[in-house]
């Protein structure tokens, strides 16, 4: 664990650099984060992050293939819009954790 | 007399239809278990089957073997749940009214999800040992394969038995060293996620195993297609993979039933509490094993543990009590890693797997995140306690939450 200081606030981040805590999130933060990452972020990219932010708060196992099937935005789109790895990336800007697998 | 429906005589519908059997009154209560075939599959063997480890005999039994007396069990397949009327529409019209629903239908592969699986090399240069089919044929081809580019693949998230990739490439690894041409064999791992291993401390402690034993990772592939023609795995992000022979992890999906009873989420599996194990949508309705949304891995060893959670939960709402059950996310693997041995790993929703012994603190005899022979002799004696014990849903010394009694927490 870490701190990192994004749009003026100290926030708890894990190794990787995923907040800890997602309340701690605002458009802001999100902004500073993919600016690290090389990506200035669109409306349609915080339209992503937002329905990422939702699924997750809900509980929901999130995929490629459900944001691509969120109306939103398809695959293709996505990885234009977070080139590399679109749901790590897009995940790290949405400030909930790192998709992971159970090992 | 009140009905008791369970959906899929696979690994969880069988053992409920076994532990409600015995504490249901008979006079009280019909149990009425639907699937529309007669074999049951002992899934983790699919993966020796390969290597010649297991053949297609080691891992059938009929069902009927394990249903008890007093269930009446139904083969057929199942048009749809009628949720508002409590009632289960079979292939042909026949209707099942239920009390209360249990849906087991597990989760299927769905290689025509992905673009060029399934045409013309499929089954001749690419395989799924997620079917006994998939798994005889490429055991088949290894016979007469003489090296080159071998690939597994993972086409999606979540799909069944998480860990079951990885030791397919152990296995690969030790079978065609034992065979004296692993120098022509180059072994190649493609996830859609940021590696082989997510989790911090499993990625500290196993992933030297992949390096040792010269196996490529090649992570944040998400396939799009795959070229028959080329031989090749094409990503979204148009990179490219070449095989001589692809084994794949097809997209996984619950049952087409779920979608036709207006039940599931975009993948067909039903959203469920995750810790009472209730659908969300109907309260006379429960989820267990595969067939469930609930964020843990789709494996026998968590059907198991949520098992002793639904039932309980379910002989209290059955009596107007509330549930106190609350199930954790309790799953524990044995990863096979080849040459006889194996890793364990133990974890639930909150926390990683983590280093330690298992079942008893301090002695074992398993080792969680360790590479170990008896680990190995484990995951080999746990076939018999899987046809034995388990599916006739009879007590196991293990509990069914996690402890943190014997794990070392590691920073």
């Amino acid at each position: 664990m870490a701190e990192k200081t994004y749009a003026g606030k100290t926030v708890e981040v894990t190794d990787e650099g995923y907040l800890v805590n997602r309340e701690d999130w605002t458009a802001e933060i999100a902004a500073e984060i993919a600016t690290e990452a090389g990506i200035e972020l669109s409306k349609k990219h915080y339209e992503v992050l937002e329905f990422l932010r939702k699924e997750s708060a809900a509980g929901t196992s999130l995929s490629i293939r459900k944001v691509g099937k969120s109306g939103i935005v398809d695959i293709k789109g996505l990885y234009q819009l977070f080139p590399g790895g679109p749901l790590k990336y897009s995940s790290k800007f949405a400030g909930i954790p790192k998709p992971a697998s159970c090992v | 007399m009140k009905n008791l429906v369970i959906l899929g005589a696979g690994t969880a519908g069988t053992m409920m239809a076994n532990k409600l059997r015995r504490a249901l009154d008979r006079d009280e209560w019909n149990i009425t278990i639907v699937d529309q075939f007669k074999t049951h599959y002992y899934q983790p063997g699919f993966l020796f089957i390969p290597f010649g480890i297991y053949n297609k005999e080691d891992v059938i039994k009929p069902k009927s073997d394990f249903i008890p007396s007093g269930v009446n069990m139904v083969y057929s397949a199942i048009d749809k749940v009628e949720a508002e009327a409590n009632k289960v529409h079979l292939e042909g019209g026949k209707v099942l009214n239920y009390d209360y629903l249990i849906i087991a239908t597990g989760t299927k592969t769905y290689p025509d999800e992905t673009p060029g699986l399934q045409d013309k090399l499929w089954y001749k240069e690419i395989f799924d040992f997620y079917t006994v089919e998939g798994a005889v044929a490429l055991r088949n081809y290894f016979k007469g394969w003489e090296g080159g580019k071998l690939v597994m693949a993972i086409t999606e998230v979540p799909y069944k038995c998480p860990v079951a990739p990885l030791e397919f490439v152990f296995l690969a690894d030790a079978y065609f060293t034992e065979l004296g041409i692993r120098d022509k064999v180059e072994i190649s791992y493609v996830t859609p996620m940021s590696g082989a291993f997510t989790k911090p401390v499993a990625t500290k402690m196993l992933s030297e195993l992949l390096e040792e034993k010269n196996i490529k990772v090649i992570p944040d592939f998400y396939i799009e297609r795959v070229d028959n023609d080329a031989k090749k795995l094409i990503s979204y992000d148009e990179k490219e993979v070449d095989f001589d022979v692809l084994t794949v992890v097809p997209v996984n999906m619950g049952d087409e039933m779920i979608e036709r009873s207006g039940l599931g989420d975009d993948m067909n599996f039903v959203p469920t509490d995750k810790h009472t194990l209730q659908c969300n949508a109907h309260e006379n309705i429960f989820v267990l094993g595969d067939a469930s949304n609930i964020p843990t891995s789709k494996a026998g060893s968590v059907a198991h543990f949520a098992a002793e959670i639904l039932f309980e939960n379910l002989l209290n709402a059955m009596e107007g009590r509330p549930m106190h059950a609350k199930f954790d996310g309790h799953a524990n693997c044995y990863i096979e890693t080849g040459y006889g041995k194996g890793a364990l790993i133990d974890f639930n929703y909150d926390t990683e797997p983590l280093p330690g012994t298992f079942p008893l603190p301090g002695i074992g005899p398993f080792g969680l995140l360790k590479n170990t022979k008896i680990n190995h002799y484990g995951k080999v004696m746990f076939r018999w306690i899987y046809w034995h014990i388990l599916l006739k849903g009879k007590e196991m010394p293990i509990e069914p939450h996690m402890t943190m009694a014997g794990k070392k927490k590691v920073n």
